[in-house]
């Protein structure tokens, strides 16, 4: 037989989700009307860290229409593990509660949790709890807070550092940096930027006490972790448990695993026997929902004078806040990967993850992504100091696929990587000589134009411990359309569109007779749900495996019926016929009506029916992919304003499924770290007060601030899966941070501006402009 | 609370219903209407998802009670295909040119550019930015928007910046 080749993949095919968003016919949580519904609000602390004197909610109580106020251990004494899957192995010992209970350790920290007819009602009740609280002096400084001598957070433990791992005494580092002709060492620092999907979190949990029955809709990236969470959490069978995730709106992390208010509003359900729904409220995401990124490393890396790399040392300091989401702890990694895209012969690395009286830490886009921030600034620096263009070093230093496979110092091993392809096409397309010889006149006439590179690699879809593996269930229908479940579903990435490219390219079938339905733990098969930009590589593979088994099935039940030789047959748009006699031969329905209706008709050895399921997990750790980012610059040095004039990706995912899909994600990652660096902060005062509330502080990038994006792709068949696909969901939120960074800093430096840290705000611009002509 | 008769017309049917005189336009049209395509993304008036039109002018219906708008006529996103399911030019470009990813925000932009183009059908580029910045997206990075709306104005696309 002859397969009828790609006539999807690859296609810039729209989407199929996008009918019913267009509409506004979406489905997401708080869309779900469930009678007797009740809602849910929460009481908190307006204090970073004191004595919990009393929570007085007697008023609250009397208010018609109130059901509940829960406070102490009301909640908590319910919960009989808090631990989501493969969180019990780690041996991390990560704090939690519900409800605070003798103290508060963070400004935003649920005191008490109200249950009321409707959300306004239960509002009015949180506003009428008397919270009181003795406030003590906050530990903040993430450094201090690593001392030993410092006071801890949590006061059941003795030391503030909830995981790392020291700096290793590594001779051959030491030496080579002792000797090396060019060394630089600095401190680079990362603020608080925040996922901000734009639907918050939400979750209606109906416990029906008759039925023995939970079931929970849930934004939320995958529906059977947060299952064995709620599950584990009452001391339920699994079997009592169903989550559905509806449509998604957002996530970028954040939503990975369930937080306490979730945790709550199932506890209240349980105990009520009623539906609860919790709509998180803007407020409550920026305050008081988990916060990614506060970052800071030392970095050394040291050069011979050609430039190219002898050593490189980084030691990361990451902020967890108090209360920390699983998982969420990423600097382990970032030492791992920190030599990244370069040839560096020895490497050194050490981590902190430490506890402070702040919100706790969760996962973004790329969690890891700090020590490509860090490295691609000192790399700026370092060239610099060379006296060589920032472009040139990289070019001297970057792996080539050539080279492959290639093992980092740190021994992460890498079957395939394209940053020195990625970095040339990306100054071809630019015409990046053409493009310095531009600044160079724009500066002498006064302009203030800068130019940033910044390289990495991005490994995706990591493999290990519960996201080792995923799956896909596939069934081809009486009459012949294609129903498909896989371990993932979207919050935004276009899964219902570029899987079905692929099971339509595999099956032979029409794409418009393939859906893909969102995740439902009664009927999806079990995973991990979305993270670590997998969904291309390990839940498309399953797919394209189960589709495959169906092909073999569909060909052998035609070829038994039609008396023909499975080599002369061959599968148009969902029909099967005989080559060269197209009019003999069998659709879809036809043969799933023999495979489900008549087994004495069916082929021996072949099994009845027209489903299949697959599951797969690739043979490495991870799957790379790589990008270089290009910026260009024009900065308002009396304002501090910085203006984006091009942005140019140059990337390989592998095989692209849809490039509108690989560039919207591109985009999407590209501006949000363009908000991060210029934008968008989440700062505290020194009293541990957030300071961003609303999104009139929290500023967010709008079409006004973002530039046209320019993408050229360098497509590498990828080793690690039959489709030869590589993720990509998170590389534009990686890589544009230190973009932006280094070309601000190229046009500050005619200024005497040599370094700088985000955020880049107006005033902090202005505030670097400022020092550099004091000094 | 006590509780206030509101009447109204949503995309050319009457609706009437009794709400707290706090209750906003949102809620109103979420809750008791069912009308759930109205989505509600900082209800402190900046992202602009709630957007819907009252009597023809685009409004932030988080910013607004329910009984301002008695004997008003209200469009909402679930009113703004024809009569038949087909697609306005805006919405079928958003589809085009990937305009959204996870679709929160899209009703909000699709209310607002809708209108807007209504108002003013010969945008410049610089138009179309200044008049999208009041919808905030979090996936897009806003290139699949502008390209959707570029196409609904008549408009080049753009994939290039200039220097």
């Amino acid at each position: 037989m002859t397969t009828t080749g790609m006539r999807f993949v690859g296609q810039r095919v729209p989407r199929s989700e996008d009918a019913r968003f267009l509409t506004g016919q979406g489905e997401y949580v708080d869309d779900i009307f469930v009678p007797g519904t009740l809602h849910a609000a929460f009481a908190r602390s307006d204090i970073a860290r004191g004595k919990l004197v009393s929570v007085d909610v007697s008023a609250a109580r009397e208010i018609p229409g109130v059901h509940a106020v829960y406070v102490g251990d009301d909640l908590d004494s319910k919960v009989v593990d808090f631990h989501v899957d493969g969180e019990n192995m780690s041996g991390l010992n990560r704090p939690f509660r519900i409800l605070a209970q003798g103290d508060v350790r963070h400004v935003g920290e649920v005191v008490a949790m109200v249950v009321a007819d409707s959300r306004y009602i239960a509002e009015d009740a949180v506003d009428a709890i008397a919270v009181e609280i003795e406030p003590e002096e906050p530990v903040l400084d993430p450094v201090a807070a690593a001392e030993p001598s410092s006071r801890t957070v949590h006061p059941d433990t003795d030391t503030n550092v909830l995981s790392g791992m020291p700096m290793p005494d590594n001779p051959f580092v030491e030496e080579a940096i002792a000797n090396a002709p060019v060394v630089v060492t600095e401190t680079i620092t990362q603020h608080r930027y925040l996922t901000v999907p734009m639907e918050a979190r939400a979750i209606l949990a109906n416990w029906e006490k008759r039925r023995k029955q939970l079931t929970v809709h849930l934004s939320t990236q995958g529906p059977h972790g947060a299952r064995s969470l709620f599950a584990r959490a009452l001391g339920l069978d699994e079997s009592h448990v169903r989550v559905i995730m509806p449509d998604v709106g957002g996530s970028f992390g954040l939503k990975m695993n369930a937080r306490v208010e979730e945790l709550g509003a199932v506890v209240a359900s349980y105990l009520l026997g009623q539906p609860v729904k919790w709509t998180q409220d803007r407020r409550e995401n920026l305050v008081a929902d988990e916060h990614p990124r506060e970052d800071s490393a030392v970095v050394t890396i040291a050069a011979a004078e050609d430039g190219t790399l002898l050593a490189t040392k980084a030691e990361f300091t990451e902020m967890m806040g108090a209360f920390p989401a699983a998982f969420s702890s990423a600097s382990m990694l970032s030492t791992m990967v920190f030599t990244g895209p370069y040839r560096v012969p020895v490497h050194a690395a050490g981590s902190k993850a430490v506890h402070t009286n702040h919100m706790g830490r969760g996962s973004y886009r790329g969690p890891w992504m700090f020590e490509t921030v860090a490295r691609e600034q000192v790399m700026d620096i370092l060239a610099h100091k060379l006296g060589m263009d920032p472009l040139e070093l990289r070019r001297k230093n970057a792996l080539s696929n050539d080279e492959m496979p290639y093992s980092m110092p740190s021994g992460m091993p890498i079957d395939q990587l394209t940053a020195l392809e990625c970095l040339e096409k990306a100054a071809d397309v630019i015409k990046y000589d053409e493009l310095r010889a531009w600044q160079a006149k724009a500066r002498a006439e006064g302009r203030t134009i800068g130019i940033g590179i910044s390289l990495f690699p991005e490994p995706t879809a990591m493999a290990f411990g519960w996201m080792s593996t995923d799956a896909a269930t596939i069934k081809i229908t009486g009459s012949g359309r294609v129903d498909v479940q896989t371990t993932v579903a979207s919050h935004g990435q276009s899964l219902e569109t570029t899987i079905a490219q692929v099971v339509a390219d595999e099956l032979g079938v029409d794409f418009s007779q393939v859906r893909i339905m969102q995740g439902d733990t009664d009927s999806s098969p079990v995973g991990p749900g979305t993270g670590g930009s997998r969904s291309t590589v390990i839940p498309t593979t399953a797919a394209r495996i189960a589709c495959g088994e169906l092909r073999e099935r569909i060909l052998a039940i035609v070829a038994h019926t039609l008396e023909a030789s499975v080599d002369d047959l061959e599968i148009e748009m969902g029909r099967v016929q005989v080559k060269g006699s197209p009019d003999k031969g069998m659709s879809f329905g036809e043969v799933a009506a023999k495979a489900y209706s008549e087994p004495a008709a069916m082929p021996p050895g072949i099994p009845l029916g027209l489903e299949a399921q697959a599951r797969y997990t690739p043979p490495t750790y991870a799957t790379w992919a790589n990008a270089c980012h290009m910026c260009v610059v024009e900065v308002d040095v009396a304002t501090g304003g910085v203006e984006i004039l091009r942005y140019l990706v140059s990337e390989d995912c592998g095989v692209m499924i849809n490039p509108n899909v690989v560039e919207g994600q591109i985009a999407g990652g590209v501006v949000q770290g363009i908000g991060g660096v210029l934008l968008e902060n989440l700062a505290y005062d020194d009293a541990g007060n957030p300071l961003a509330t609303t999104f009139v502080d929290y500023l967010l990038p709008t079409t006004t601030e973002v530039p046209d994006i320019e993408y050229t792709h360098v497509e590498t068949f990828a080793p690690s899966n039959p489709g030869g696909h590589k993720g990509l969901g998170e590389g534009g939120a990686i890589g544009s941070p230190p973009a932006v960074i280094n070309a601000v800093l190229d046009a500050l430096r005619p200024l005497g501006v040599e370094r700088l840290n985000q955020p880049l705000g107006p005033a902090d611009v202005v505030r670097y402009i400022e020092a550099a002509a004091a000094s | 609370m006590a509780e206030a008769v509101v009447r109204m017309k949503i995309n050319g049917e009457d609706h009437e219903g009794r709400v707290e005189p706090r209750k906003t336009l949102a809620d109103f049209l979420r809750e008791d209407c069912h009308l759930t395509g109205t989505h509600l993304g900082c209800e402190h008036g900046v992202c602009g998802a709630c957007t819907v039109l009252v009597d023809g002018r685009a409004v932030r219906s988080c910013l607004m009670f329910a009984v301002q708008a008695e004997g008003s006529e209200v469009t909402t996103i679930e009113g703004i295909a024809g009569p038949d399911g087909e697609l306005n030019t805006v919405q079928e470009a958003f589809r085009t040119a990937h305009g959204l990813q996870c679709g929160f925000c899209t009703p909000g932009f699709i209310v607002s550019m809708t209108s807007y183009l209504e108002e003013n059908p010969s945008p410049t580029d610089r138009d179309l930015r200044e008049a999208l910045s009041g919808n905030i997206c979090r996936c897009t990075g806003y290139q699949g928007i502008m390209n959707a709306c570029r196409i609904a104005a008549g408009l080049p696309t753009s994939g290039g910046g200039d220097h």
